[in-house]
């Protein structure tokens, strides 16, 4: 990226975009989940395209951008929780599966759907203080793969239809 | 990207995807095949057990939450089996799920806090 302006413009716009996905997401049904919050992760889309274009901070700082927007926007503090969590775990194991360079990025993304599902599940084990609904992990783990591959091919093509574009 | 990369990455994507869904096939079996059938039905409202009903009885009841008792999930018992008939919760997830009967067993209603599991009552 050129200069520092450049940059900014560049992640705003590339939240915005998350945004209009997240509520694009929020318009379709509720097919995936089990569990609020669980769904294709059409937002995913930009975080992998940023962590393959520019880096693993604009990623990351993108990403939790959007989660307190549309936290503020359409949901709650108890959403948000949930949220940070899935995208924290997602997020990190995104960045190690790409550095190894053994995945595509349909492997990375469904890594990263299926760690987002685990963490949100982990979090409603703790606030539920129950057990019980790690069962839902199985059913997570399908819907994650699931998830991941749509994400992923989109996120593959992407990137190859805007290889020569310098930012 | 040459060639043999590309088809490396893609034999790797695969078999992530089978360890994935081997993982989850295997923790599915396992919870299957150690389920038991249940006698009793808890119900906890935030973390807390409040209620337990037998798993033999027919009843029909009305589990009130929120701070006013605003929010409610109606809990049936028919024939050994537990489900929530309605609830007036945004997404009535707890409502689509199938009757429960065995142990460890839930029905979780999230946006309510509200968990029904069947436990061993003995
Ligand atoms: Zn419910």
């Amino acid at each position: 990226m050129k200069s520092k302006t450049a940059k900014i413009t560049f992640l705003g716009l590339a939240t915005a975009c998350a945004l209009v996905l997240s509520y694009v997401e929020s318009l379709l049904p509720p097919i995936w989940s089990a569990v609020p919050g669980v769904k294709v992760g059409l937002p995913n889309i930009v975080i992998i395209y940023l962590l393959y274009k520019v880096s693993f901070k604009s990623a990351a700082a993108v990403s939790f951008v959007r989660i307190i927007a549309v936290s503020m926007l359409f949901g709650n503090v108890m959403i948000m929780s949930y949220s940070i969590a899935g995208a924290v775990l997602s997020l990190g194991v995104m960045a190690i599966l790409k550095k190894t360079k053994a995945f595509s990025t349909v492997g990375v993304s469904i890594a990263g759907a299926v760690a987002h599902n685990l963490g949100q599940i982990i979090v409603a084990m703790v606030v539920m203080q129950t057990k019980e609904i790690g069962y839902y992990m199985i059913v997570l783990c399908v819907t994650g793969v699931l998830a991941g591959i749509v994400i992923g091919i989109a996120g593959g093509m992407l990137l190859k239809y805007t290889e020569k574009i310098k930012l | 990207m040459n060639k043999t990369d590309f088809l490396k990455k893609h034999r790797n994507d695969l078999l992530l995807i089978g360890g994935i869904l081997a993982v989850a096939l295997i923790a599915f079996a396992v919870f299957v095949l150690t389920m038991k059938k249940g006698d009793m039905v808890t119900v906890s409202v935030n973390g807390v057990e409040k209620f337990s009903y037998s798993l033999n009885e027919n009843i029909k009841t009305v589990i009130t939450t929120g701070d006013n008792g605003e929010r409610s999930n109606v809990l049936v018992i028919q024939n050994g089996e537990a489900y929530v008939e309605s609830a007036d919760c945004p997404d009535k997830i707890c409502v689509g799920h199938r009757s429960i009967s065995k142990v460890g067993e839930t029905i979780v209603c999230l946006p309510h806090k509200v968990v029904v599991a069947v436990v061993d009552g003995n």
